[in-house]
């Protein structure tokens, strides 16, 4: 009995393992983004007010998520960096496209109404920016030399620009740091580092003057959310309410009062990470920010797995990407940052981030499975 | 550092690319840390504190006031209930536009004018999401009126709350006092929290002075709000355990007020201004306490206007002023008796002995004459027949003789000069001067002196001496039990949610001392003989119980007499007529005082009321219930 039950648990891992092959996927990434997912459908439904609509429709996009995520695995290297260059500017005519015609949705010019559903151009741009990035400096010598930024500088900052336009902050400061992060694993400098943090410190002075005034009241009510309390401060105030009354085990699941009764604004989207807070405490969090964690850190070995320039740097940047998305949206959550709309990666409701996010995972594990093997 | 021509070092690239991870794990770790460090900041450290804040926001109290006591007289007539009442309520934060709302409001004619400072000012003195009444006791038009017009009212609505009635109207309402909407100056002193959904408070009378009685403890419910502040029975999956808790109703109070004799009182006084009190001189019940004219009381529990609380507040007849407590008039003759009972117990008199009154006296050592009052010239009497035949003459004689500092120490523990202690607030102490007082009390050396001629105005009850008709009644009191008296009191007993009765006991005073049993006789004698033969002879007749009594007149100021008045005015300079008595003679259970303001003379202005009051209580104390309808069947 024992015997037949090991062998038949052998047998069957072997086969998964085979199988995980045969699609170029990698077995601990895909268990870690699978809880997350589960993890995630159970706090959107408390989330969402018990809404069964809410999490059919995310399981939807989880669906074409993994489509596109099992599409892209077979996609090498090469075949990824030849398409890198139509796809942006595939991206930058969308955008602008929405720029002239886009449907005005939450007063912001985001959206492209292709019939079926609403898309985000900007999205392909999380995806598009550090590809052309990777494909720009990929047979250039590194660490980059000045030259070679100036060009990074316009592939990054001209989506960016145009994102930022819509206007949709958050998104363009990802598409920014993901761009910015790459050409930092590519070895950028130090001291331009300093350099550029000094001068985006004067640039954030002098911009002030030209932002928005509902991101100039985030801002300000980001350093004393206290000034306006049933403002423009009550996200954070409220948020923090969620946080700290949750405690170390929070109130339960569906019990929490801060989510249930809306106080909490925006509580399946862009605050979905206070719910957990408040409903499953701490230890909730730990749990979550542990599976975030996992991700990131197998992402990162995949990466440095691979052997090739463009590989090493797009995989690089996808896995600290999505590290800098969790990171900007509980900061912003837990009062950290100021409150910019980035969603809980994988978790919030909505949008094509979930899409987009997956198929990043899927060129990640693509890039893997189609490395050089050291010795052949 | 940099070279001219720059190749691809693949081996250079693999160190850059391995310590950039390695940064980039660290700078993850470090965040990781930070962000750690906060959330257990805010859900450790910070738990309480924003657990507190989020009960707040979750759960509100609904407050579920409690029902008024009722209050009834001796008999267990109710004299004061509640009834329900729609009124208009208005949610501060509910409101887009205060100021439009308001105006729309007082358009509709369902805010005076007047009053639209004073509601704002009590808006903003509640909490935003508290409901505070805007308007009380809204007619059957204005309900309509408002309905109509809802829709353009977010945050206002009508709500159905109880209301003090009284079923007697403004019969007793001196005694009773009533309610009215809580003021600013009222938030101040209670506890804001007990009375959150009390819109009224007691005002003046019992249902101030036992306000903490009456109002009872108000519940509360807890209720479940979400963000936009509406009640809501669960969200979802959410559904808490709330805790509520019953209100306990306000106490019943069972007053001494007999509501047959205090109706026969203020049917007495009719039109009159003026005051009657009544009081057992047994226990110090206060069995009648009128004071006219009177107003009803209804008036401030619907919400009285600014107009109309002027007409009453300006009004030449003061209804407002409780004459009783607070009217302070000359005691006029009415002091004799205890002027008599002091010259007996100093041993200065001798009472049999004859003195001849020849309308005039003469004080010795002095030019001046002081005349005889409106009687005459009385002939030879003795004590008793002075008393009954209120001689002038014989009382400036005596006072002369006693002296005003022993005159004044002797009335004083009859209760001269001084506040009774009765149960209910606003009472005045009146005036007992003394020689000792004038010179603590005037400033100029000449003004300080007191003159030989002011003793013998003492003797007549003219001159500084001031006392309120509760006084009065309470120094008739103890002249019917003969030194004995109690502390007047309104309120006898409290009822208890479960109908226990929780008596009151009464609170003697200390007796008078030093006054024989034989002076007692000589001058309750006099007061019988001014109620058989005397100045108020009238008042016995037909009469089943023997009644002493006193008349009093009480001279008013007069201003320039060369100056021609009007008939109004005249009127005003009439005297005040007094009568004090007690009955029956030989088992004293009611002592009565009577003032009626310009009645003139007490014998035939203010008599007759208190035989009223006496037939009333003694008389038909037993089928009391019948007698008085209340008002509001009465109408229908």
């Amino acid at each position: 009995m024992e015997d037949t039950g090991y062998a038949r648990t052998r047998r069957t891992l072997f086969s998964s393992a085979r199988l995980l092959s045969v699609l170029n996927l990698d077995g601990p990434l895909l268990v870690g983004l699978a809880l997350l997912a589960i993890y995630g459908l159970a706090i959107l439904y408390s989330a969402s007010g018990q809404s069964i609509d809410t999490v059919v429709r995310t399981v939807m996009r989880l669906a074409l998520g993994t489509a596109a995520m099992l599409a892209l695995t077979h996609a090498s290297p090469n075949f990824l960096r030849r398409i890198a260059p139509w796809l942006y500017l595939f991206g930058i005519a969308l955008l602008v496209v929405v720029e002239v015609t886009g449907v005005i949705g939450k007063g912001a010019q985001r959206w492209l109404n292709l019939g079926l559903f609403k898309f985000q151009p900007s999205e392909i741009m999380k995806l598009a920016v550090p590809m052309l990035a990777a494909w720009y400096l990929h047979d250039r010598p590194l660490p980059p030399d000045w030259k070679s930024l100036a060009v990074l500088a316009v592939i990054i900052f001209l989506p960016a620009g145009l994102v930022a336009v819509q206007p949709d902050l958050g998104t363009a400061a990802l598409i920014a740091a993901s761009g910015a992060l790459l050409v930092l694993m590519a070895g950028l400098s130090m001291r331009i580092v300093l350099a550029l943090l000094l001068a985006a410190a004067a640039a954030a002075v002098l911009g002030w003057n030209f932002l928005h005034d509902y991101q100039r009241a985030r801002v300000l009510t980001f350093l004393n959310p206290q000034t306006d309390p049933l403002g423009a401060g009550y996200h954070i105030i409220q948020s923090q309410i969620a946080l700290g009354s949750g405690g170390l085990f929070g109130k339960g699941w569906m019990n929490g009062s801060q989510a249930q009764l809306e106080f909490l604004p925006e509580r399946s989207t862009d605050f979905i990470f206070a719910v957990v807070g408040e409903e499953f405490g701490l230890i909730g969090l730990i749990g979550l920010l542990a599976l975030y964690l996992f991700i990131v850190a197998r992402s990162v070995w995949l990466a440095t797995q691979t052997n090739d320039t463009f590989s090493r740097l797009l995989a690089l940047c996808l896995a600290l990407t999505f590290f800098v998305y969790v990171f900007i949206n509980a900061g912003m959550v837990s009062g950290l940052l100021p409150v910019v709309g980035v969603p809980l990666p994988l978790v919030s409701y909505g949008g094509t981030s979930v899409v987009t996010l997956l198929a990043g995972f899927g060129i990640l594990m693509g890039l893997y499975s189609h490395r050089k093997l050291v010795g052949t | 550092m940099s070279s001219r021509v720059r190749i691809k070092d693949q081996w250079n690239e693999q160190r850059i690319f391995s310590q950039r991870t390695l940064g980039a794990l660290l700078v993850i770790a470090v965040l990781v840390v930070a962000l750690l460090a906060r959330l257990s900041y805010l859900q450790v450290l910070r738990h309480d504190y924003y657990m507190e804040l989020s009960q707040g926001n979750r759960v509100r109290l609904d407050p579920i006031p409690a029902s008024r006591g009722l209050i009834v007289d001796r008999n267990g007539i109710v004299l004061a209930n509640n009834e329900p009442a729609y009124q208009l309520e208005l949610i501060r934060e509910q409101v887009p536009n205060l100021t439009d709302t308001l105006k729309r409001l007082v358009e509709l004619r369902l805010i005076d004018p007047d009053e639209l400072e004073d509601t704002r000012r009590v808006i903003f003195s509640r909490r935003s999401f508290d409901s505070v009444p805007v308007r009380l006791r809204l007619t059957d038009d204005e309900i309509g009126r408002f309905a109509v017009h809802r829709y353009e009212f977010p945050g206002v609505d009508l709500a159905t709350r109880q209301t003090r009635h009284y079923p007697y109207g403004s019969l007793g309402v001196h005694a009773l006092g009533y309610v009215s909407a809580i003021s600013e100056q009222d938030l101040e002193r209670i506890d804001r929290a007990s009375y959150a959904g009390t819109t009224l408070i007691g005002k003046l009378g019992v249902e101030s002075a036992f306000e903490p009685q009456l109002h009872g403890h108000n519940g509360f419910r807890q209720i479940l709000v979400n963000a936009q502040g509406r009640s809501v029975q669960r969200q979802g999956a959410y559904a808490p355990v709330l805790h509520s808790q019953p209100p306990t109703p306000g106490e019943d109070l069972i007053l001494s007020i007999d509501l047959t004799a205090q109706k026969a009182a203020e049917d007495g006084l009719g039109d009159h201004r003026g005051a009657v009190v009544a009081i057992d001189p047994r226990n110090g019940d206060v069995l009648a306490l009128a004071s006219k004219p009177g107003f009803d009381p209804a008036e401030f529990a619907r919400g009285i206007s600014r107009s109309e609380y002027a007409e009453l507040s300006d009004s030449i007849d003061k209804p407002l002023l409780n004459r009783a407590l607070r009217g302070t008039y000359p005691s006029g003759s009415t002091i004799k008796p205890v002027i008599a009972l002091a010259a007996l117990t100093y041993h200065l008199v001798d009472p049999n002995k004859l003195e001849f009154c020849a309308g005039v006296f003469h004080l010795p050592g002095s030019s001046l004459l002081f005349r005889e009052g409106k009687t005459g010239r009385h002939g030879c009497l003795d004590l008793t027949h002075a008393i009954a035949k209120s001689c002038d003459v014989y009382f400036y004689g005596l006072a002369a003789t006693v002296g005003a500092e022993r005159i004044a120490a002797f009335m004083a523990p009859f209760g001269y000069g001084e506040l009774t202690g009765i149960d209910i607030s606003g009472e005045k102490p009146g005036l007992l001067p003394s020689p000792e007082w004038k010179k603590k009390t005037f400033k100029r050396p000449q003004d300080q002196v007191w003159f030989p001629g002011e003793t013998v105005n003492f003797g007549v009850g003219q001159g500084y001496l001031l006392v309120t008709p509760l006084q009065l009644a309470h120094v008739a009191s103890v002249l019917a039990e003969r030194g004995k008296s109690f502390r007047p009191r309104l309120v006898t007993a409290v009822r208890d949610v479960g109908g226990q009765l929780e008596p009151i006991a009464p609170i003697a005073n200390p007796a008078i001392q030093g006054v024989t049993s034989a002076d007692w006789d000589l001058v309750i004698n006099g007061m019988v003989g001014a109620a058989t033969y005397g100045t108020a002879a009238a008042i016995s007749k037909g009469s089943s119980y023997a009644i002493a009594g006193k008349t009093g007149t009480a001279q008013v100021f007069t201003v320039s007499r060369s100056e021609r008045l009007t008939q109004k005015v005249a009127e005003r300079l009439k005297d005040h007529a007094w009568f004090i008595a007690f009955a029956p003679v030989e088992a004293p259970r009611i002592a009565v005082a009577v003032l009626v303001e310009n009645g003139g003379f007490g014998a035939s202005a203010a008599a007759p009321i208190a035989r009223k009051v006496m037939d009333a209580y003694l008389l038909r104390q037993n089928t009391a219930a019948e007698t008085a309808t209340p008002e509001s069947e009465a109408a229908d």
